[in-house]
Formats: structure tokens, sequence, C-alpha cells
């Protein structure tokens, strides 16, 4: 398994938890390691722009959408969840375009703190292998002012409230993604990560 | 809807944790990384770990101490004391914290704020503010002044103008501590929370003076504040996490009941 780093925020806390799950993860910024991988973790914080272009000129882009198309099981993160679309508002950037779809600015309201920060839950509307096992009354940790907003309404596996309700777990075919930190999120939050390093996405192939 | 959070705060010095009352008589209570094992399996949303240790030349026991938490819990903490500069910052965020508090350095260069922001992110930059009440003058307006060492030495810097600042830096939380609350027990300064909270957008930590759930409840409310720090109410016993949190639950706040 890689943990892709491209110089989006601090991957400790991943690595930490993945390794409290028995797996030490490959945190590599190397295109022929990830397009190579079994599975591959694509956390990430920070901005869209910066995150777009350390990406490109990497060769990461190419290295995920080629992951993607093989049907390596993928789990994004928080910006990992956000860049995966074609489009992102933060920085007008030209995103991966591995799912239809833009990531678009939570709409600021009177009273309404943004970024989103703290435990929120997530209400999941149909069932998925990585989320399964989790109780309806679990909550999450969130840091982020984006969401993401697949085109088509069956990529979106759970949803949560903040001023609006926002799509917070998507998955199609092989990839799934979380706006918010499973790593970060207790019990519950391992329990997704150990969901995913059981699932081969055979089951969506 | 947003959790309001319960943020227990261990002070460390040398490695062990303590709990000082109006920062004096600090005494002994144990291991900050058993400790913050028990919490965060109690229910804690978060732990915030201040490093008090005088010298500077022992910031290795701290960072050693910042690793082996993040082992051992899988939810965000913060480090702060004697964070001045962006390579204390990236010591304790490499060593696995989620963010660094930046108190007097800040204060006095607060350059550290955007250049840590710009860096780490925002989120991960949380501005530690010691707040006294003094009689409003022309260039503290609001009745509310920075002060450093614990209260000792005033900065002459109003606190709501501080705030306002620090967040157009780049800071993106605030923990706000009442010197005249800190180590009280009778309650958060409420009048200077909500003040700090309704001119800011980042989430406001309330910190000091929490005594009974009520505190945390009146602060949670009628103070605005996006979470409430504890210390000596579950650090001695007194009161749960648990118990908190359904105390809060019944009044109708949302809490964080599963983990």
């Amino acid at each position: 398994m890689v943990i892709i780093d491209y110089q989006a925020g601090n991957l400790t806390s991943v690595v930490r938890s993945f390794k409290a799950l028995g797996v030490e993860g490959r945190v590599t910024q190397d295109p022929d390691q990830v397009a190579a991988a079994s599975r591959v973790v694509f956390p990430g914080v920070g901005a869209a722009g910066k995150a777009m272009a350390t990406l490109k000129e990497k060769g990461l882009d190419r290295a995920l959408q080629e992951s993607f198309r093989k049907g390596t099981p993928i789990l994004g993160i928080c910006l990992g969840a956000q860049i995966i679309l074609e489009y992102s508002e933060e920085n007008d950037t030209p995103c991966l375009g591995l799912l239809p779809g833009r990531t678009r600015s939570l709409p600021r309201q009177e009273g309404l703190k943004i970024p989103h920060m703290g435990w929120n839950r997530v209400r999941f509307l149909k069932p998925h292998p990585v989320f399964q096992g989790l109780p309806e009354e679990a909550e999450y940790y969130f840091v982020h002012s984006y969401y993401p907003d697949p085109a088509q309404a069956a990529m979106v596996l759970g949803v949560t409230e903040h001023g609006i309700r926002f799509p917070s777990a998507l998955g199609w075919r092989n990839l799934v993604a979380t706006q918010f930190h499973p790593e970060k999120s207790g019990r519950f939050g391992l329990k997704i990560l150990e969901n995913f390093l059981a699932w081969d996405a055979s089951d969506v192939k | 809807m947003l959790s309001k959070r319960i943020i227990p705060c261990l002070d460390v010095r040398a490695g062990r944790t303590t709990k000082g009352i109006k920062f004096r008589d600090n005494v002994d209570i144990g291991d900050p990384v058993a400790m913050a094992r028990l919490y965060y399996e109690a229910g804690a949303d978060e732990l915030v770990f201040y490093d008090i240790t005088a010298s500077s030349d022992r910031r290795d026991i701290m960072i050693e101490v910042v690793r082996r938490v993040a082992a051992e819990i899988f939810i965000p903490f913060s480090v702060g004391g004697g964070i001045r500069n962006l390579n204390d910052m990236r010591a304790v965020l490499l060593a696995g914290a989620e963010k660094v508090s930046v108190n007097s350095a800040a204060v006095k260069n607060p350059e550290v704020i955007s250049q840590g922001a710009r860096d780490f992110g925002s989120q991960c930059i949380v501005l530690g503010m010691d707040v006294k009440r003094v009689t409003p003058t022309e260039t503290i307006p609001s009745g509310y002044e920075m002060v450093i060492h614990g209260g000792r030495t005033p900065m002459g810097l109003d606190a709501l103008w501080w705030a306002q600042e620090a967040e157009r830096l780049g800071a993106g939380e605030i923990c706000l501590n009442s010197i005249d609350a800190d180590g009280t027990q009778v309650g958060y300064e409420l009048t200077l929370t909500r003040m700090i909270s309704e001119a800011v957008s980042i989430p406001v930590i309330a910190s000091g003076g929490a005594g009974v759930p009520e505190h945390l409840y009146e602060v949670l409310t009628q103070g605005r504040a996006d979470a409430a720090l504890i210390a000596s109410m579950i650090h001695y016993g007194t009161y749960t996490i648990q118990g908190i949190k359904d105390y809060l639950h019944e009044r109708g706040i949302p809490v964080r009941l599963a983990w």
C-alpha cells in the first residue's frame, strides 16, 4: 500500500493510524510506485491549486488516473476527496477528473463557522464494504471550507449537515473518499481504515 | 450538526503532567501519554498539551511525548508552550500533533502566524490568548488586555483587536484563556468569550475557570464558544467526560456521544 505524498499537509497521523492497524504504508512521491501499488491512499490538506500543480509536476496525476482505471482500491481523504473531481472552485482549479463533478465552497451564513471544524455525523445513504459496521450515532472529524459535489447522485454514499447538506463520503467503482479524516476520528475512523484494508474492490468491478 | 467539543488540557513540565492553579504551585499528576490514552478512551473530542518546561534545551522531551501520544490516540491534539518559530512548529507537527498553539511568540512577532499558516495551513495554527480584564482605556477599548508570563506582563494590546488581527493573519482557531478565571473553578469568563467569538469567524475554544458541568453549558450557550477546555474538573476525578457530556446532551447541547 502506498500513501501519496504531494506536499499537501502532514501525513504523520495517516501513517500512524495504518501502523496501529498493522500496515506500514509506503509514503511516496514516485508515480511508478503509485501506479504499481496494490492499494493507494490519497490524503491531503491545503489548497487545491498548489496541490494540483505539485501532482502534475511529479506526474502523480497520471499515476492516480492509471490506478483508478486498473481497479486499484483508492481511498481519498479530505483534499483527496475533492481534487478527484473535475474541477475545484478553490483557486479556480482543473482537477483529476476521476469522477465527474465539482468541488464547491461551503456557503457562508450568519452564525455558521467556516471552516467546518470539529466532529459531525455522516448519514450513510447506502451500504458499502468500506463503511460497514459503523453505528448511526458515530461522528467523524472534519476540517474544511470546500466540499465535493459529484455530478451523479449514485456516487454519494454519505451526507453531512453544516448549514447545507453536503456529500461527505463518496464511492464509485474502486474509489472511496471521505471529506472527514478517518485517521483522526477515533475508533470508528479506524474501523473505516480497517475496512478499506480488507476491501479489494472486486464487488464493484 | 457540528458537535461542541470537550477538550481536556494537560500541562506538561519536563515530560510529566501538572495542573497549575493560577500558574503557581504546580502539582505532579502523572504520565501524559497514559493520561492521553485514558481521556481518548473516555470520550475526549480533542486534547491540548501545554508545555510549561522553562528551559528551551529540554524541548526534545516534549517532542518525544508528542511522538508517543500520537501513536496512542486517534483524535486531534494540539501542542503549545514555547513555540517560537517555524522550526518549533514543524518539529511538533512532524512528531504527530494535529495543531500547534502559538501564544507569546505571536504577540511579539505576529509573522509567525502567517508563516505557519502558509507553510502548514491555517487549520493547524491555533492562537493561544492569555487575557486579563482591565479598565477600558483608549488603547484597550474592549477592557481586555493581552498578557504573557502567566499574566504577570501586560502587553499593551487589546484582546479583541488581536483576535481579529490573528484571524486576518491566518490563525485557524483561537484558544481563549482568561487569566482572571484560570484555576478558580468558578466559571468561564462569559463576557470575554462571547465578545471574541462574535468578532471572529474561526472557532473559539474557551479556557479557564471550569468547575462544574453547568459552567460548560454557560460558555457554550451564552459565551458562544465552539469548544470548552477542561482540566481540574476531570484530572482529580471529580467529573468524567461521559458525565459532562450526558449533562450537556440533556440540556440540548450537541455533543459527541459515541466513541
